[in-house]
């Protein structure tokens, strides 16, 4: 069903003075250490080769120095690789010449950045349209139609005459969604994009942001380093450490097959039940399913609904079994509650349950 | 141990030589240039005549009109208009009109001139390394230079007059120009830099919409310490004939006229505070995003 949108091969990014003699060095099994200490070369980028799909939000995790905003400047080639391909819809951003990338970056790619990064002495109309009037593609009447619409749609109507320095900070990153969004880009950068703003402006920021792509399915890569952020808005979620790609898969992927111990530590804090959904508890072998069957006493669950939801349900009506089902009312699969009672406990915990 | 006391010094002779052959090769290509050279500031010499010509046949309430005009135009604050009108009438009252009028053409000349050479070359210093390494020692020189000193080859090449008052003004008061659009375009923020990359400019679409916009203030102090330079330069280039307000204050020294100094003296203060309030009101008028936000 989904397409690779964006396709990244073999690519590395080595920082110092002479970063091809250094790749040679890793290509040879050099560490990123001593890559550090002997030879004095930063190794960013650790052959990264990832996917990313079509119409989704591409969440890409991890702690500072992971080289994930590295990784996401290569995209459009704000950085220049060391070596590797970076595909997007088929024509590879590493060959492009100066023209070809300018017109990458205004017609395909645009970005949306943590620090707000909006030109302070112009207006927020001004700079809703600053995309669209570098590319001269749009006539002006149609600018300043597309300038409002975008106004309107991000809720900042009234202020398009304002100063950013006049706005606050949830207010600023809505003038840069709003200038990146009018650029109609399929591709939509975001690095940090909501990490310098107060808790709960951050929700409301992602609740716009997940409303918005419910209507547009722009391909989001969105750059985060925290996991809460990740799992509420990430169709899937590639996690680097050190510049290498540790695991890429959903929420459920993450939580449940953690690929190892730091991907484990990154999760342990996680609130499992509000993410984890019902299915991922369930027994579906036949046996299971053959010797318990659902009576008037039982609860049934829709597949898909998290499991939080599942707890407040089993503790209110105490049921004899839990059974998961789709949305035809046919049957799925049983949960135990022993199942139920381990995903609320920390790991180290879990045994006492056995 | 003579070595110790006295200086190992060149011997007089050689050094007497030496300083020779350098006069008699600028001589040499004095001779062979000046005229081409002169030929070649001719449209300078034109505009500088022109402009001190006009200033002087234009009846002085008109003059002030004008300059009450530009005051509004570039302030928009009727204080600075009613400062200009009050300096000028004070300055004509004190006898110092005529002077004054060559000293406004000449300062006039010398920052548009200023300006349009220390702007580009700002910019090239902002935007290249190895611009910066070779023009800051270069600026260094002509700021610390004895300006004395580079009156002599200019003379020696132009004669005296005008355009070589004007060079002598421009070549010392150009440095604060250059350097403060270099220090301003490389301050502006790495990130809106980043975002622009990012939004698809091009290096001129740069420049344009978001380094020189932002680097306005430090511009506008560069222009704003152009014109102080070129005022207090005006003195020292009526050493080679340049007329105005320099030339009774250099006779004033000569004289011990101690009243005769002090009045150009102030008359040229009271030029400076009309040009300065002018260019920072218009300075600050340009940045309305910063009044505004409290910046």
């Amino acid at each position: 069903m989904n397409t690779s949108k964006i396709t990244i091969r073999g690519l590395y990014k080595i920082f110092g003075n002479n970063p091809h003699l250094a790749l040679e060095h890793v290509r040879q099994g050099v560490d990123k250490d001593t890559l550090l200490k002997q030879h004095r070369h930063v190794l960013a980028l650790d052959n990264i080769n990832l996917d990313l799909q079509e119409r989704n939000i591409e969440v890409i995790m991890g702690l500072s120095g992971s080289g994930k905003s590295t990784l996401i400047r290569h995209l459009n080639r704000l950085l220049e690789p060391t070596t590797g391909t970076i595909h997007v819809d088929g024509d590879d951003v590493t060959t492009m010449n100066t023209r070809q990338l300018r017109r990458l970056r205004q017609h395909k790619i645009t970005m949306v950045f943590q620090k707000f990064a909006l030109l302070p002495h112009r207006t927020v109309l001004e700079n809703i349209t600053f995309g669209l009037r570098l590319s001269r593609d749009t006539p002006t009447k149609d600018i300043t139609q597309k300038a409002y619409y975008w106004l309107n749609r991000v809720d900042l109507k009234g202020v398009e005459h304002y100063y950013p320095a006049q706005l606050s900070g949830g207010m600023q990153q809505r003038v840069g969604l709003a200038r990146a969004l009018a650029t109609d880009c399929d591709i939509l950068l975001m690095d940090e994009a909501f990490s310098a703003l107060d808790p709960l402006i951050r929700t409301d920021m992602q609740d716009m942001l997940l409303d918005l792509q419910s209507e547009l399915h722009k391909t989001i890569v969105f750059i985060t380093h925290d996991l809460d952020e990740a799992l509420r808005l990430g169709d899937r979620i590639a996690i680097l450490k050190d510049g290498a790609l540790v695991q890429q898969g959903n929420a459920q992927d993450i939580l449940l097959r953690p690929a190892d111990d730091y991907v484990r530590r990154f999760v342990a804090d996680v609130n499992r039940i509000k993410v984890l959904r019902v299915e991922a508890l369930m027994q579906t072998n036949q046996d299971a399913l053959a010797t318990n069957t659902p009576d008037a006493d039982s609860l049934t669950v829709t597949a898909g609904s998290d499991v939080q939801t599942l707890i407040s349900r089993v503790l209110v009506s105490n049921p004899t079994s839990i059974w998961v089902v789709n949305d035809a009312g046919e049957k799925l699969g049983h949960i135990s509650r022993k199942a139920l009672a381990q995903t609320v406990v920390a790991e180290p915990l879990r045994a006492t349950l056995q | 141990m003579d070595w110790l006391e006295d200086f190992p010094q060149m011997s007089r002779e050689s050094l007497r030589a030496l300083q020779k052959s350098i006069d008699l090769g600028y001589r040499e290509f004095s001779r062979n240039y000046g005229e081409a050279i002169e030929n070649f500031f001719d449209p300078l010499l034109q505009f500088l005549v022109g402009l001190e010509k006009l200033l002087l046949a234009t009846p002085w309430p008109i003059v002030i009109l004008l300059l009450a005009a530009i005051a509004w135009l570039g302030s928009r604050s009727l204080r600075v208009v009613a400062g200009v009108v009050i300096c000028m009438l004070a300055i004509g009252f004190f006898g110092m009109w005529e002077d004054t009028m060559r000293t406004l053409s000449m300062i006039t000349v010398c920052t548009l001139l200023s300006v349009a050479l220390g702007l580009p070359l700002g910019i090239l210093m902002a935007r290249s390394d190895r611009a910066r390494a070779v023009l800051t020692p270069v600026l260094d020189v002509m700021q610390t230079m004895p300006s004395f000193v580079y009156l002599i080859p200019v003379v020696m090449l132009l004669g005296i007059g005008k355009v070589p008052g004007a060079l002598a003004v421009v070549i010392y008061a150009i440095a604060p120009m250059i350097r403060l659009t270099n220090l301003g375009i490389r301050q502006v923020d790495p990130a809106v830099l980043e975002a622009a990359d990012a939004f698809g400019a091009t290096a001129w679409q740069k420049l344009r919409q978001v380094q020189l916009p932002l680097a306005l203030p430090s511009i506008f102090a560069g222009i704003n310490q152009t014109i102080m330079m070129s005022l207090a330069m005006v003195v020292i280039a009526s050493m080679i004939g340049v007329k105005g307000l320099g030339q009774p204050v250099l006779k004033a020294i000569t004289n011990q006229y101690f009243a005769m100094g002090l009045f150009n003296g102030l008359a040229i203060v009271l030029l400076a505070i009309v040009f300065d309030r002018v260019s920072q009101h218009y300075g600050k008028r340009l940045q309305k995003y910063r009044e505004e936000t409290g910046q």
